[in-house]
């Protein structure tokens, strides 16, 4: 038998056997004994955060650039309910997260006791899994099995609340050779037969779309994306969660659809006479209003979980499995189709997309009162460090021009808050792809309403050497919430005017956590500014670019509306073309 | 909308229950009855769930009920092919004068008397859900005190169990 040892030291005998590698987290009475043996590993490295909602977006920021485990450690009650909404986000964009939590001594739960809270309850609807521990001898199972659903089938978050009376009992380590998930058993390997159907609706289409999502990215499957498109010659189009994972360079590369996609890449999807989702989630914001998305097109609906499949629209080739595994084999089959003689035949689709791309490309005017566009700053942002660069954004119209105007060129670089819209991710979220990517340069793109809710962090990237850059917009305002109540409201600004022109001041606010503060408010300063925070190594710097209020995010499908209506500009809808 | 019935076997671990219900809420599906206890394996229970949805939207309850971890298997009784069964306890008001129309119904519908008290009775009736909803018609008018269902358990018909592979590993319908 094993020699005896506290459940704490047990906690960590079993993160560093799933090798957790950091922890980002906080300390408090309940969790408090696990931090006493984790002061002493050389193989975790814990990070003191400020805020746990800073761990959980950090542990997330972690995962996405890397594609390992992020994990995030918190007391119970307000330290774990601040995890909710990392995890929250977690779940709706499939980031593979541990959260581990005290809980208050086992004896005391149900009591209403100082700092408790039901977390696990709390958390089941926004977990893929989660785990209240009261017994030591459970914990290295449960570690070994959260880790284990974070990472496999659809990745997610998964949280393990352990009480404080288990971190304090003996107990001996035994890390399990077997794990026992009778009920978990994601489906890798594609139906053969499915596989050759959809291989063959690809051959016979005329107006076929890849449609990507970020399973593209989670499944780590982007080579064999490109190996598909380049061998079919089909167009492809990159949700916001799938950015990266085709390069913005090649060719039959379209944009990103959606409620702000370009013109080509919305107007391809419409068009279609076959979607090849792959990865994605027919998210209301992709399709716009559902009965008229796509219309004429079939559907071949390669996903990991067999529950999106059919959840907003009807596949016709439906396809379970790991994209890593898909992809090569839908490649193989329609090899075989080809080698029968059978090519497909795009050109009349490629003029019309070509048209498309052509005539509305995505674009942007300058202000007339000289102040600077902040398209204008993310677009020379993204030329100046360049796609070997990891940018993080927050949620409103910067997360949107970065997404439009940065051009990647990498799965892992684009890192956002896609299916929750949590504003306060980038700051964090950089944070984390810095410690998991310490030699690249990780830019946080960032809006003055995000940024005030997370900042805080800088503190932690100041005092733990993570230099992360910020790329401030600052127009003031709560520039997405203003641009509706600009289109949709009369221009009634109610409650969007943040006047964070004057407070906080930002650059001061930067250096007051030890970072460097630069201002910039014109364009003749924005490339020299933005190569002064890049000669910059030594501690994060934040860049207070002051824009341009009144700037809007086109093209634009309104909410709920058809992605047959969607405006370039103002009152303005594209010509889609005679080829009906 | 149609009626379903789902057996549900789970692993017999705290929590699982409320992971079921609460998938039912947020997906905005509505639970008609929900049964659930051990089963003859020491470390599984089954749930019995009547939903009143569409075929599509079953689809998806049953897929999203799948993905719950502790959720072993799912299947969906075809009311032709199985025996479904809910037991029902109501007490009746009694007097002397209506006491012996009470005790004839109760023989009617082959339901029995539990409890007699001199002002009511209380009888136990087991059965399909029309069958329990017939005999609660035929007793309203005597005056219902108070009305307990246990929510529909089901077996399907025929030697065959669905339990009999489902523990360990499990077959799982996509």
């Amino acid at each position: 038998m094993g020699e005896k040892i506290t459940g704490a030291q047990s906690l960590v005998l079993s993160l560093e056997a799933a090798e957790a590698g950091t922890v980002f987290g906080i300390p408090g009475g309940a969790i408090l004994p696990a931090y006493d043996p984790l002061m002493d590993s050389t193989k975790v490295r814990h990070i003191l955060v400020r805020h746990e909602q800073g761990a959980g977006h950090a542990a997330e920021g972690y995962a996405a650039a890397t594609g390992r485990v992020g994990v995030c450690m918190a007391t119970s009650g307000p330290g774990a309910t601040n995890l909710v909404t990392p995890l929250a986000d977690a779940n709706m964009d499939s980031v593979p997260i541990v959260a581990i939590t005290g809980q208050v001594p086992s004896a005391a739960i149900g009591t209403d006791a100082f700092q408790e809270a039901d977390i696990r309850g709390i958390t089941m609807p926004i977990t893929k899994h989660n785990f209240l521990i009261t017994n030591a001898d459970e914990i290295p199972r449960a570690i070994a099995e959260a880790f284990h659903l974070a990472s496999t089938g659809r990745p997610g978050p998964v949280l393990v609340d352990i009480s404080k009376d288990a971190l304090q009992a003996e107990t001996e380590f035994a890390w399990p050779t077997q794990l026992d998930l009778p009920g978990y058993h994601p489906v890798t390997r594609p139906h053969a037969k499915q596989v050759r159907e959809a291989a063959r609706l690809i051959m016979a289409a005329k107006q076929p779309v890849l449609y990507v999502g970020g399973g593209v990215i989670r499944a780590r499957a982007s080579a064999a994306l490109r190996t598909l498109a380049e061998l079919t010659g089909i167009p492809v189009v990159t949700t916001l969660m799938a950015r990266g994972a085709f390069p913005d360079s090649h060719p039959l590369h379209m944009g990103m659809p959606g409620m702000h996609g370009s013109v080509a890449a919305v107007g391809a999807l419409q068009k279609s006479d076959l979607l090849i989702a792959l990865g994605a989630r027919f998210d209301d914001r992709v399709t716009g209003k559902l009965s008229s998305f796509a219309p004429n097109a079939a559907v071949i609906h390669a996903d990991i979980d067999p529950a999106e499949i059919g959840k907003n629209r009807q596949a016709d080739v439906p396809i379970v499995g790991d994209l890593a595994e898909i992809l090569p084999e839908l490649v193989i089959a329609i090899q075989a189709e080809q080698a029968d003689g059978k090519v497909g035949e795009y050109e009349a689709w490629w003029s019309l997309l070509s048209r498309m791309r052509e005539t509305y490309p995505l674009g942007y005017e300058a202000p007339d009162d000289g102040s600077l566009s902040p398209q204008y700053v993310i677009e020379r942002l993204g030329i100046i460090s360049g796609p070997e660069s990891i940018y993080a954004a927050g949620v409103g119209q910067h997360q949107m021009w970065a997404s439009q105007f940065i051009k990647y060129e990498h799965p892992n670089t684009w890192l956002n808050s896609g299916g929750l819209g949590t504003m306060g991710y980038a700051v964090p979220a950089a944070m984390g792809a810095k410690v998991g990517r310490p030699d690249a340069t990780v830019w946080a793109v960032d809006g003055d309403g995000c940024f005030q809710m997370t900042n805080q962090e800088l503190a932690t990237c100041t005092i733990n050497d993570i230099p992360i850059k910020v790329a401030l917009i600052n127009n003031g305002n709560l520039g997405m919430v203003r641009q509706w109540q600009t289109l949709f409201y009369s221009e009634r600004y109610s409650n969007t005017d943040l006047q964070s022109f004057r407070i906080p001041d930002f650059v001061k606010l930067a250096e007051a956590y030890g970072c460097y503060g630069l201002r910039c408010d014109s364009p003749e300063q924005v490339d020299v500014t933005i190569e002064k925070a890049m000669a910059i190594n030594d501690a994060p710097v934040v860049i207070d670019f002051v824009v341009h209020k009144d700037a809007m995010v086109w093209p634009m499908v309104a909410a709920g509306t058809s992605n047959d209506d969607i405006m370039v500009a103002r009152a303005m809808a594209p010509d889609w073309g005679s080829d009906d | 909308m149609s009626r379903h019935t789902l057996s549900v076997l789970v692993e017999n671990k705290p929590g699982v229950l409320a992971r079921v219900a609460s998938l039912f809420s947020r997906r905005g599906f509505n639970i008609e009855s929900l049964a659930v206890g051990p089963t003859e394996i020491a470390e599984v229970s089954r749930m019995t769930i009547v939903v009143s949805v569409d075929e599509l939207p079953l689809e998806q309850v049953t897929k999203q009920l799948n993905k719950l971890i502790n959720v072993l298997k799912i299947v969906e009784l075809d009311p032709d092919m199985s025996v479904q069964r809910e037991i029902m306890l109501v007490k009746v008001r009694a007097d002397t004068e209506s006491r012996s129309h009470i005790l004839e119904t109760v023989q009617l519908f082959r339901a029995k008397v539990v409890d007699v008290s001199p002002e009511a009775v209380t009888i136990e009736a087991t059965g399909k859900t029309d069958k329990l909803l017939a005999l609660l018609k035929v007793l309203e008018p005597f005056g219902i005190k108070e009305l307990v269902k246990s929510g529909m358990v089901a077996v399907g018909r025929g030697p065959r169990s669905i339990t009999d592979r489902s523990v360990r590993p499990v077959e799982r319908s996509a």
